[in-house]
């Protein structure tokens, strides 16, 4: 089994808020990421697909169509949007760098089919990221 | 939904490896520089891994103010800017990135109470790293319960 990650990078914009709680509830929780009119990151997305080695073309999977799955699944919708307004998973969630990983992982799943994805690591910045696994 | 979130601290000290069981000549020849008597410094980085199910209301693992606070606290202030050998924990410890690594895990996974400290990762330099997750047993990338 050999594991091959393939990085991308896209910007966007979002904010940290849930209705159920009071503002002083929002200010308290999220902090400076309570701003309603949003504030920005560049994120590093890292992308990990396992699978055996095809003998013939002794690949995991064709990198041109791992990048174009992910362009097509994640950063056509993602890159240089706001998130809470424009990416439909996060209407009602909030997205922070754990609900970005999951929304991320739930988009390329069905979509791989040579090999199988293995976790998707969101950076928010090079200080700050996020694995997911798949793990209920 | 299980997630693993890492954040990415710094913090810089001395030290100077040295073993009271070895001889003066096996000293210098098992740590070689890391022997000057004088010490030498890092630029140590951090990483602590928590892992937890994400908060429905909130979307976290963890409250990172809380995380940053805990770490500060009890690993940059104890170490950040200090000479390890003279640290208590090192009089009769040598503050390999080893042991210096097992013991933030200890300090943070016994004591953080917000989130599961699963991991700990060391870099002493850019060339060199240490991870240490307890009990449990490194992964392909987190770890997994022996």
């Amino acid at each position: 089994m050999v594991y091959l990650t393939r990085r991308a990078e896209f910007s966007a914009s979002h904010y940290y808020h849930n209705p159920e709680f009071t503002p002083e509830e929002n200010r308290r929780i999220f902090g400076k990421c309570n701003n309603p009119h949003g504030h920005g990151h560049n994120y590093t997305l890292e992308v990990t697909v396992r699978g055996p080695v095809d003998p013939r073309s002794g690949f995991v999977m064709d990198l041109a169509e791992l990048k174009e799955v992910l362009n097509r699944e994640v950063l056509d919708a993602m890159d240089h949007r706001f998130l809470n307004k424009e990416v439909p998973e996060f209407r009602d969630r909030i997205p922070t760098t754990e609900n970005l990983a999951i929304a991320i992982w739930r988009r390329l799943q069905p979509k791989l089919k040579v090999a199988e994805l293995h976790r998707v690591r969101v950076f928010e910045t090079p200080d700050l990221f996020v694995d997911y696994y798949g793990e209920p | 939904m299980k997630a693993h979130l890492t954040r990415r601290y710094r913090f810089s000290a001395s030290h100077r490896l040295h073993s009271t069981e070895m001889s003066e000549e096996e000293n210098r020849r098992v740590y070689g520089k890391c022997n000057n008597p004088y010490g030498h410094g890092h630029n140590y980085a951090l990483e602590v891994t928590v892992a937890g199910q994400v908060d429905a209301r909130t979307g976290m693992v963890c409250d990172l103010v809380e995380l940053d606070d805990f770490v500060g606290r009890e690993v940059l202030e104890r170490f950040g800017h200090e000479n390890l050998n003279t640290l208590a924990l090192f009089e009769h410890l040598v503050p390999t990135t080893e042991n210096l690594c097992a013991e933030i895990y200890r300090v943070l996974a016994g004591g953080f109470r917000t989130a599961a400290v699963e991991k700990v990762r060391l870099e002493e330099t850019m060339m060199n790293s240490f991870e240490y997750c307890g009990d449990a047993e490194l992964g392909t990338g987190r770890c997994v319960q022996l």
